[in-house]
């Protein structure tokens, strides 16, 4: 009885990838801004061909090995349309609609057998509900590697090493220190300080919200390492809230140091390397 | 002691301590407590949300806004079913770590908040409350 309805599918290919078609362009939510007819056709058609195929084996559990070619094309699919900004409702709506080509086509063939086509009717949805959720999962994971990627992306934005003057560098951080960012900030400090032969670095934490006792670990770290590297770190950017919760914390920043702000942090490093900056004799021209 | 706002919310990642902190911040200022106030719970709330998940694998936060003798203050527990702390007094010493911290969390934590308690039992779980009033010093 299985194989019936597969073969009688089968027969049908035309008609189902027809009304299926229809079914995907009749909808209000159709994009075809980030995909053409013709390759939602070909799309269509090609995923059409693999479930019809793996139909014929009389196989009707999604999770058999005779399915998986059909569900590499949806998660492939899937995949596509979430870097591409589908919204879930219109990724789902691809077999989805599926659902209802296939219902149409049986509703005609089986009309003269309500059992039957009940049956047929009951096996066919529990194959596309399992593609449906299979579609969501993907769907889903593609999203959050978006995610993932975007926030590599931040971190290597929000940490750049700059040369303020001959011999010193600045490095402003924003945001949390967590294990992966102070890794980030670690490594271009320390390649920064071999390129440029700088001797200070200055680590602005002006835009770090909160110094718990982690953060305050890893900033420790970051200046041993520079310390190994021969060079000197000057930590700026203490804000007096910050001030007072790192004392109450017990934290020991006394051998490090520390100034307020990033403008007396550069003195402090004018200081250190025996640069003097005066007015010179010229007026001013702003 | 009164309760006035609850919310619970469920900690299993490294970026729902960040999202923790804003909640807590968020509750501060409604209550308007100072900026020095407020960076001190927020640092508290950090150190114990980052115990519960290293520690236990995480576990639930729960906020509050808590009033007593007409004094608004915010209410902070943590809850796991993690390992358990042997021994409380060793934990509550500066620089005592397990787990290679700087061993500041629990003892820095108390010193934070106007009032600190701490259950555990070895096996079941940990828990910890802790109280900033609005005027707290």
């Amino acid at each position: 009885m299985k194989s019936k309805t597969a073969s009688f599918l089968k027969k049908n290919k035309k008609q189902l990838l027809e009304a299926w078609m229809h079914n995907q362009l009749a909808d209000s939510t159709l994009r075809d801004d980030l995909i053409t007819n013709e390759e939602l056709g070909k799309q269509s058609e090609e995923l059409l061909d693999s479930l019809l195929k793996a139909l014929g084996s009389g196989e009707f559990n999604a999770d058999s090995d005779v399915f998986q070619p059909v569900v590499d094309i949806i998660s492939e699919l899937s995949i596509t349309r979430a870097r591409q900004g589908f919204s879930p409702r219109e990724t789902s709506l691809f077999v989805m609609s599926l659902k209802r080509a296939f219902y149409s086509i049986m509703d005609k063939e089986f009309a003269n057998d309500p059992a039957l086509l009940y049956q047929e009717a009951v096996i066919i949805n529990n194959l596309l509900d399992t593609l449906s959720i299979i579609t969501m999962e993907t769907f889903i994971k593609g999203r959050e590697e978006v995610i993932l990627r975007q926030t590599d992306e931040i971190n290597e934005i929000s940490t750049p090493v700059i040369r303020v003057w001959d011999g010193i560098l600045a490095l402003p951080i924003i945001g949390t220190l967590d294990s992966a960012r102070t890794q980030i900030v670690m490594e271009n400090l320390l390649q920064m300080i071999v390129e440029t032969g700088s001797r200070i670095a200055i680590l602005d934490i002006s835009g770090v919200p909160t110094v718990d006792s982690l953060v305050a670990q890893h900033l420790i770290k970051t200046v041993s390492a520079t310390r190994l590297m021969g060079a000197e770190c000057i930590i700026s950017g203490i804000r007096a809230e910050i001030a007072q919760t790192i004392v109450h914390l017990g934290i020991d920043l006394s051998n490090i140091n520390t100034k307020a702000s990033l403008a007396s942090a550069l003195k402090l490093a004018f200081n250190m390397l025996g640069v003097e900056v005066r007015r010179g004799e010229k007026k001013s021209i702003i | 002691m009164m309760t006035l706002t609850k919310e619970k919310l469920t900690i299993l990642r490294e970026p729902d301590v960040i999202f923790f902190r804003n909640k807590a911040k968020e509750y501060a200022v409604k209550i308007g407590m100072s900026l020095v106030g407020q960076t001190k719970l927020i640092t508290a709330a950090s150190e114990l949300v980052r115990n519960m998940l290293r520690y236990a694998n995480g576990g639930e936060a729960i906020l509050e806004i808590v009033v007593r003798n007409n004094i608004k203050g915010v209410r902070l527990t943590f809850a796991d079913k993690g390992p358990g702390i042997k021994d409380v007094k060793q934990a509550m010493q500066d620089g005592f770590s397990t787990g290679k911290s700087l061993g500041l969390g629990l003892p820095g934590a108390k010193r934070l908040s106007n009032e600190f308690d701490l259950k555990s039992e070895v096996g079941k779980g940990t828990t910890v409350t802790i109280i900033r009033w609005k005027n707290g010093l």
